[in-house]
């Protein structure tokens, strides 16, 4: 074997994936907040003309995916695979929305983090040679998501001010062996972090811990100096949670300064009566299909390590009194193939 | 000032105080809101089984009947009175008579409001 193992968690990939186009589309609120620009389209109703949202959230998927292909002027047959996830039971939104794709499909599941997730896999079967263009792409929905997992919105129940908004949408990626960049260069996998949290209205306090867990074995496996980023973006732990974030990787001795961001915390403006910020699996992957690809492309920043992160409960858990387990994948995308 | 407006003023404050507790324990608590709604029936309950609630309403109201605690009023108030009509049974019968007409009442308005309506997010 390569040296492609980097101490217990992460990987170098030999021949580093590209990201060769991004799409996103996502529903009102999100085309108000401060990265409306960098979406490629904003849907004024949430339900797309569709009859529900779970039908509107696999729209969403499905418009998203032929976005991709699009911009990246590639055929559908020229996709090897599509790895997909969503936060719907047994992930209806990706499998309705990708049933006409004609492309051997992988279904995955880690909640928020599905988009580093599925990135991972992704770049490791790139890297292995199995694939050329690989797309991963996820969506989540406030209105679905809030029957999923919370209360239908007919109750009209009120949201805790620990709470995120799930960000309505969908947004992918599409890899390939080749291109110009931006490349993804080393992925560390998370392990599934339980710290006993069982308040399902405050996910970013119970999310921080796997973040932080990975961020430590990212560096510990690296021993890349804990500035070399020039941003590091976890997704999508909302304002409470970068903090509980901020205080435990200071505690561990890692300073990463101001460059450390949370994309629940970019998406929206605090005026939009978000409380603790946004959240879901499109929240992480919309930001970076739309703002930091952007940013890549243009050179404002050049090396970033996303950390998407996810809350793996379910209702039912939540319902037994559960805690709620977590889990927190890394992924370094650099313009230039580096360290 | 008339008799009207002092039961308008009094059923405002009343409801409106019953209401805030309701609001700082979802901003203060871990409580989910289906918990909150069962701790309010079952204070009611309770409140007006002591004889407390019945003075709450004299002074409240409609501000006093309508929130959450006011449906454990009438579910005790009934089971009192089903009890001195019909003995023990009455234990059984009061609180789903007196509160079936509210019961079926938010039945069909709720099924009225959900075929008119559709609900949506804040955007």
């Amino acid at each position: 074997m390569l040296d492609k193992k980097v101490g217990k968690q992460t990987r170098r990939l030999h021949n580093p994936p590209v990201i060769t186009a991004t799409a996103s589309i996502v529903g009102p609120k999100e085309g108000k907040g401060p990265l409306a620009a960098h979406f490629d389209l904003t849907v004024d109703d949430e339900l797309w003309g569709e009859k529900t949202w779970e039908k509107a959230e696999s729209k969403f998927v499905k418009e998203t995916y032929a976005k991709i292909l699009s911009n990246a002027s590639l055929a559908a047959n020229g996709v090897d695979y599509i790895i997909a996830g969503d936060l719907l039971n047994q992930s209806i939104a990706s499998t309705f929305g990708l049933r006409d794709s004609g492309v051997p499909f992988y279904g995955v599941y880690g909640a928020c983090s599905t988009i580093g997730e599925s990135m991972g896999l992704g770049a490791m079967l790139i890297d292995g040679g199995f694939a050329s263009n690989v797309v991963c792409i996820t969506s989540s929905h406030f209105c679905s998501a809030e029957k999923q997992f919370r209360f239908p919105l007919e109750l009209g129940s009120q949201r805790a001010p620990t709470s995120q908004w799930t960000v309505t949408g969908s947004a992918g990626v599409l890899l390939s062996a080749e291109g110009t960049g931006p490349f993804i260069t080393k992925i560390t996998t998370g392990k599934v972090v339980d710290l006993g949290i069982k308040d399902q209205n405050n996910m970013g306090a119970a999310m921080a811990p796997a973040a932080a867990d990975t961020i430590y074995a990212h560096f510990e496996d690296t021993g890349l100096p804990h500035d070399y980023y020039d941003m590091v973006i976890t997704g999508d732990l909302g304002s409470i949670g970068l903090e509980i974030l901020d205080d435990l990787l200071s505690s561990n001795d890692i300073r990463i300064g101001k460059v450390l961001n949370d994309g629940g915390v970019m998406i929206f403006d605090k005026k939009q009566d978000v409380h603790a910020g946004g959240s879901g699996c499109c929240c992480c992957a919309s930001v970076l299909a739309g703002y930091l690809y952007d940013s890549l492309k243009k050179g404002k920043l050049r090396k970033i390590l996303l950390v998407p992160t996810g809350a793996l409960l379910s209702p039912t858990s939540v319902q037994q009194g559960e805690s709620i387990p977590c889990v927190a994948h890394a992924i370094v995308i650099e313009n230039v193939i580096g360290g | 000032m008339n008799n009207t407006l002092i039961s308008y003023i009094s059923a405002f404050l009343v409801g409106g105080v019953i209401c805030s507790l309701g609001q700082i324990l979802i901003d203060k608590t871990k409580l989910t809101p289906a918990r909150i709604l069962v701790l309010f029936v079952t204070v009611g309950v309770f409140l007006t089984a002591l004889g407390l609630y019945q003075k709450v309403v004299d002074i409240g109201g409609a501000g006093a009947t309508i929130p959450l605690t006011g449906f454990g009023y009438s579910l005790a108030k009934g089971t009192f009175s089903d009890v001195d009509k019909h003995g023990l049974l009455g234990a059984f019968t009061g609180g789903i008579r007196a509160t079936a007409g509210g019961v079926s009442a938010a039945i069909v308005f709720g099924y009225l409001v959900a075929v008119i309506f559709k609900p949506k997010a804040k955007a």
